[in-house]
């Protein structure tokens, strides 16, 4: 497959976010961080670096964290993307709000996400593991022990999953279609 | 009291934790330019040539700009043009920028620009710059315009000199015994709010200039911008929504009065400028350095006679914030404690170091570093227990600050109760230095803290109260929700005075300058204090305006209502009364006439008594009270590569009243956090040509997950009579002693002078290889 | 942001993908292999990387390969880093790839980019160093085997064309005792201050390095001095000091001084935990 440069000519791509198909135009170069934000309106995930460093941008793809700022869009082609527009109300969620998990707010997407995933791949994840998942992301605000008391009160209250992705939030300006993304 | 002193959860929660709470970066527009930067890439050089040729003829270019005929800017002395212009002063300052209609074609272009430049000789530090010899970074320093307040020397680099003249030093030499005279040096680090700084500009045919920042200083930024451009200060609105952290760093103005140049050379359309990590850490202003010089005298006894003082700060290139720092860093220059004889001169200096905004802490985490430091140094010669000598000269109510501010016991906290807690929590009988065999020593290291606001005399807060027809109400206040929770706090106190509910106080999170009362800055720990002052007036002015209403359509005097479970009622017949509902909107009788209208409760607060500091002796009074604490940090040192895990750091805060516990912990143990990175790891690393070598979250580390020790975080409750509830500012008081009582720790573990931050292993290795005098190899 | 747009080329063979670099090349121009592309992204944000076609190779199949085949076992170059602790045939390699970079980070970078990049440390190469592994590369005559010994110096020296797909190391060595230790100052994510591997063969003990010159390798010449059982360990990593490669890193990770002294300490801690306590 080729998709072929013309500086400023986009291409049309589509890809699956939050369980719905979109198709929007990018050009090649673009990180899927940039389409998610500036095309498609989902602004959750946030640049912190767009180096890797930080987490802030991280979103789930095929179950799995991933930092959205080293990941070009096209890469995300036929992926299952899952941003944090797309969770609602997930058990993560509730407990980030009862330990006061945040204070600026602006990693929270990021280790919203981390977390979730973690949960969805390991339910009753050892200390170890917790910290080498949460360890990708920076909070600047807290002291980590918010974060900390919510991700383990889920653990605890072994209800992981309330998990399921809901996919209730539409992206702005993105045409839907029925096929899974393909390239044209 | 119902709502105060509880945890009640933030305001600002669910849009946070769903990724709707939007930030400045956030907004996007169709028709929206985008402005990229070109940086210097030398701390010091001529400008000798600009070529944009290439830049100006891209596709979808918009404007070009380059410095000159641009005003020189700068809160207290103008010395700094918005886009460099002949010269450039450190590493990362704006030499020109490009203006296009999308990001990818405004950094192609960018890239394009090609500039020759003549490298000059750089000042790496603030002693090398006061040196005679020393090359000026500022000529003409004595032509800047500049406020009354601030001294700058013509002809040197210094920007401006406080002193402190307290007492009489030769009767406080006489009286000491033991001396003690060392010297200190951080140098200049970042703030690395996870956001990075954003501004949004446009002009409208009509002129009115509109600005979206990510800023904890709106107001600031709508009076610059009127003075530095000369246009109508309520043609100048500006917005900030919620903003990703700041912790200092977004008080100066800087990025907006880029994104205004740019918008005015494109036609007044709307343009963003957004920070990369990189100029976020390299061209916006960073955490000031300090080099400082203390000599302490006490009595046999362990009494503090007589301190002189020299703090150099690492002021940067500019002066913007930096000569405020260094004067707030001569307000307190000592620790918490009564000291008659106090000598200071903190001095200001220009160096070819990024240039320096506010810290959390404003400058007082830096001073008490070295002097806290400098406190254990004493005690060590005493042979004393160096909680035991801070506790006998603590401060209290009757003694009197540097600036000579006689203090009472409301205008100062607590001290001695803070240290005896923390002695208890830290278990301090059991050892300060525990061998635990193995190559590993445990060592427990202290320091007291104390801080009050440097700011403006006249600064003010107001707050609006506007009623809905369901008598809910809308709290508008122009402090900023940077992540301290104050609104959800200033919700609480209007939801105690009015004695409504509160979810029905509806908080306001974004600040506009135009509609919304002026906060001066939401720095300075004093969100909570001032507008929670003008929040209980508003509530007050709308209280009494409910009863007015209330008494007239009930026919009974004012002074017979009372307020409750909203409602306005009679106090000696409480079913007789008139629901919030019924009179928020003016009241209506049944045939249909109405009196009244809309309740609009309204209230300001300004602090009161604050004066300047005489320019001779720094006697003055810079702010309205001094929150005290105790802090402590354990450390486990490995004695063989100087490795530390710190495994417990405390607080005992005197908070005057804990509105919020919850909050009030994450405000003190994430400042604790920073204050460990500040002291343990971050800093800027220079090169000989003044660059920073370390301008990426890679290689500057905040802590992450897993790396934070246990937090203890404890409150005493001396009230401040004259704030809300007794409340106290706290919010950067968590990360004031982290520093020092980290130094302290490793010194006693490693068994060296540990005066330098950051205190890195490699650092501790050389310091005990230099005392071993061996070569440890 | 990228402000440079590119070609973007997902080939599903090797011959498919070497062909097209040498079709682009010919044309003039600048095409690069992409792996995990972290390091094409984050670098070509600043300049520092340029393309004008990249050639994922990551639908390659070859590069995705990861398990025994007679014997071997087949590391493809395009596998996350997380996949080796995920499935973990090679304990060394789990264990030195686990300190690379971060969790998040490390389902996205790939072991052939961590080898094949300019981000010197290439801490991923350790383990194949000390396991005489071979290397598949692919270049315009097909794919060639060869000893990594041999085409290893300071990195992977491949012709522009040319592209790592497979590393091949025996299964004996999965079973042989080893070691891998990062140190970093003071913080538990990010480059290393130094990055030692260890792996014991025949009662030989091996060693390579990262973070200690401004590349990784193995220096059989440190191994023999470190190896002479009848000097005190001490001595024996101060000794073989004087083969190392030059020059010592001396950056804002720490001092070339400071380095060396951090080295000795983790060599003798790796003697003692090798040979046992001196004193016994
Ligand atoms: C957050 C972060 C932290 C990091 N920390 C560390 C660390 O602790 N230790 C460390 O060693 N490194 C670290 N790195 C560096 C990282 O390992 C390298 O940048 C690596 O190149 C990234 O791998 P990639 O697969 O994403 O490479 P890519 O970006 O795909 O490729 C990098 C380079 O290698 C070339 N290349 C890739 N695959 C091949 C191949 N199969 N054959 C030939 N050439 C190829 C590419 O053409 C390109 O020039 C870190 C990187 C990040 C983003
Ligand atoms: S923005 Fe992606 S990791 Fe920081
Ligand atoms: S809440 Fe502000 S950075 Fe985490």
């Amino acid at each position: 497959m080729k998709i072929s440069k013309d500086t400023y000519q986009k291409i049309t791509i589509k890809l699956k976010i939050n369980g719905e198909i979109v198709e929007t135009d990018i050009h090649v170069s673009d990180l899927l961080l940039n389409v998610l934000r500036d095309k498609l309106g989902l602004t959750g995930a946030k640049p912190g670096c767009l180096n890797g460093d930080c987490g802030a941008c991280t979103v789930i793809m095929n179950q799995k964290p991933m930092k959205s700022c080293l990941l070009l869009a096209i890469e995300a082609i036929r992926e299952e993307i899952t941003t944090i527009e797309g969770l609602l109300n997930s058990t993560i969620q509730k407990e980030f709000v009862n330990h006061f998990a945040f204070q600026c707010g602006y990693c929270t997407p990021g280790f919203v996400m981390v977390s979730h995933a973690l949960l969805m791949n390991d339910p009753n994840p050892d200390k170890k593991t917790v910290i080498e998942w949460l360890s990708s992301n920076i909070c600047r605000c807290t002291g980590y022990q918010e974060i900390e008391k919510a991700l383990y009160s889920v653990i605890k209250g072994g209800n992981a999953c309330g998990l399921k992705p809901k996919n209730t939030v539409k992206s702005n300006g993105a045409k839907k279609t029925d096929e899974t993304g393909r390239l044209n | 009291m119902v709502m105060i002193g509880k945890s009640v959860a933030r305001k600002d929660a669910w849009e946070k934790v769903t990724g709707q709470a939007k930030y400045t970066g956030d907004s996007q527009e169709g028709d929206m330019l985008y402005v990229e930067k070109v940086i210097s890439p030398y701390g010091h050089a001529l400008i000798k040539k600009i070529d944009l040729s290439r830049a100006r003829q891209l596709a979808g270019v918009k404007a070009v700009i380059t410095g000159g005929n641009l005003p020189l800017t700068g809160e207290e002395i103008r010395d700094r043009y918005p886009i460099a212009y002949k010269r450039v002063r450190y590493h990362g300052e704006v030499v020109a920028l490009v203006v296009a209609d999308t990001p990818k074609r405004a950094r192609q272009a960018a890239d394009t620009i090609h500039i020759t430049y003549a490298p000059l000789p750089v000042i790496n530090t603030p002693r090398q710059a006061l040196d005679p010899k020393a090359p000026l970074i500022h000529e003409d320093l004595g032509q800047y315009k500049k406020i009354s307040k601030v001294y700058p020397e013509q002809g040197t680099n210094i920007a401006n000199r406080t002193k402190i003249r307290k007492g009489n030093m030769l009767k406080g030499w006489s009286e000491s015994d033991v001396v003690v005279e060392e010297s200190y040096s951080l140098r200049p680090s970042d703030h690395a709010a996870m956001e990075t700084r954003c501004a949004l500009a446009s002009i409208r045919a009509d002129g009115k200039v509109f600005i979206t920042s990510s800023s904890q200083a709106p107001f600031m930024i709508k009076r610059l911008i009127s003075e530095y451009f000369g246009i109508d200060i309520g043609d100048v609105i500006v917005t900030t929504p919620l903003v990703g952290g700041g912790y200092g760093g977004k008080a100066s103005v800087q990025l907006e009065l880029l994104a205004y140049i740019a918008s005015r050379a494109s036609g007044g359309r709307l343009v963003k400028v957004q920070n990369t990590r990189e100029e976020d850490m390299l061209t916006s202003p960073c955490h000031i350095g300090l080099d400082a010089t203390i000599k302490l005298g006490c009595s046999q006894k362990g009494k503090l006679k007589a301190v002189k003082i020299l703090y150099l700060w690492d002021g940067g290139a500019y002066s913007d914030k930096a000569v405020s720092l260094s004067r707030a860093g001569a307000v307190d220059c000592t620790g918490p404690y009564q000291i008659e004889n106090v000598s200071c001169d903190s001095l200001c200096m220009y160096t070819n170091h990024p240039y320096a905004s506010p810290y959390r802490g404003y400058s007082h985490s830096e001073v008490l570093f070295a002097f806290e430091r400098t406190m254990d140094s004493l005690a060590n010669k005493l042979g004393m227990d160096p909680l035991e000598l801070r506790r006998m000269n603590a401060i209290l109510p009757g003694h009197t600050t540097p600036t000579q501010v006689l203090l009472n016991s409301s205008s100062v906290g607590n001290l001695p109760a803070c240290i005896h807690r923390l002695k208890k929590l830290m278990e301090w009988e059991k050892g300060q230095r525990i061998d635990l065999g193995n190559f590993k020593v445990k060592a427990k290291g202290i320091s007291c803290v104390w801080k009050t606001s440097t700011i403006d005399t006249n600064a003010s807060s107001g707050v609006i109260l506007i009623f809905n027809p369901d008598g809910s109400v809308n709290l508008v206040s122009g402090v900023i929700e940077i992540g301290t929770g104050s609104k959800t706090i200033l919700a609480q106190i209007v939801s105690e005075r009015l004695k409504i509910n509160l979810e029905k106080v509806k908080v306001q999170m974004k600040v506009n300058t135009q509609s919304t009362p002026e906060h001066w800055k939401t720095v300075a720990s004093r969100g909570t204090f001032m507008a929670g002052r003008a929040a209980l007036q508003a509530a007050d002015d709308a209280i009494s305006q409910l009863k007015h209403l209330a008494s007239c359509v009930l026919r009974a005097p004012v002074e017979d209502f009372e307020i409750g479970g909203e409602r306005v009622f009679l106090r000696d017949d409480p079913s007789k009364g008139l629901s919030y509902k019924e009179l928020a909107y003016g009241y209506t009788y049944p045939n249909g006439n109405a009196i009244g209208g809309q309740i609009i409760g309204r209230g300001h607060y300004v602090l009161r008594h604050l004066t300047p500091l005489n320019p001779e002796t720094g006697a003055g009074k810079p702010g309205p009270e001094w929150t005290v604490g105790a802090q402590g940090v354990e450390v486990e040192l490995d004695t063989r590569e100087y490795t530390y895990r710190i495994t417990k750091s405390i607080s005992v805060i005197d908070a005057g009243k804990v509105m919020n516990p919850k909050m009030a912990e994450g405000q003190i143990t994430g400042a604790m956090s920073m204050g460990l990175a500040f002291g343990g790891r971050e800093t800027f690393y220079f090169d000989d040509l003044g660059r920073v070598m370390n301008p990426q979250l890679r290689t500057y580390r905040p802590l992450r997950y897993g790396e934070n020790p246990e937090y203890v975080c404890e409150f005493i409750e001396t009230p401040q009579k004259d704030s809300p509830y007794g409340l106290r500012g706290l919010g950067e008081h968590g990360l004031l002693g982290m520093p020092a009582a980290l130094g302290n720790s490793l010194s006693l573990a490693a068994g060296v002078h540990l005066n330098e931050l950051p205190l890195l292993p490699e650092l501790i290795w050389r310091k005990r290889k230099g005392a071993d005098e061996g070569d440890l190899l | 942001m990228i402000s440079f747009d590119f070609e973007y080329y997902r080939p599903k063979s090797i011959k498919e993908a070497t062909d097209l670099y040498q079709n682009l090349a010919s044309r003039g121009g600048k095409p690069i292999y992409y792996s995990g592309g972290t390091e094409i992204i984050t670098l070509g944000r600043l300049n520092r990387v340029y393309t004008d076609a990249v050639i994922d190779i990551k639908s390659i199949p070859e590069t995705q390969t990861w398990g025994f085949h007679n014997n071997e076992l087949i590391t493809g170059s395009a596998l996350p880093l997380s996949i080796f602790n995920e499935k973990n045939y090679f304990p060394l390699l789990a264990e030195t790839a686990r300190e690379i970079a971060d969790y998040t980070s490390r389902i996205k970078i790939t072991i052939g980019g961590n080898i094949c990049g300019q981000i010197f440390y290439r801490e991923g190469i350790l383990p194949f160093l000390l396991t005489d592994s071979d290397v598949l590369i692919a270049g315009s005559k097909g794919v060639k085997r060869k000893p990594l010994k041999e085409v290893f110096d300071q990195k992977l020296m491949l012709e522009r064309e040319e592209f790592l797909v497979q590393l091949a190391t025996k299964k004996i060595y999965m079973e042989m005792p080893f070691l891998s230790v990062k140190k970093r100052q003071q913080w538990k994510t990010g480059y290393p201050l130094l990055t030692v591997a260890s792996l014991k063969k025949d009662g030989f003990l091996r060693f390579a390095f990262s973070g200690v010159c401004p590349f990784p390798f193995r220096s059989e010449q440190m191994e023999t001095v470190l190896n002479s059982r009848t000097q005190p360990y001490e001595e024996r990593a101060l000794a073989s000091f004087d083969y190392l490669p030059q020059p010592i890193l001396n950056d804002i990770e720490g001092s070339n001084e400071y380095r060396l002294f951090v080295l000795k300490n983790t060599i003798v801690d790796f003697l003692k935990k090798f040979e046992g306590d001196e004193n016994k």
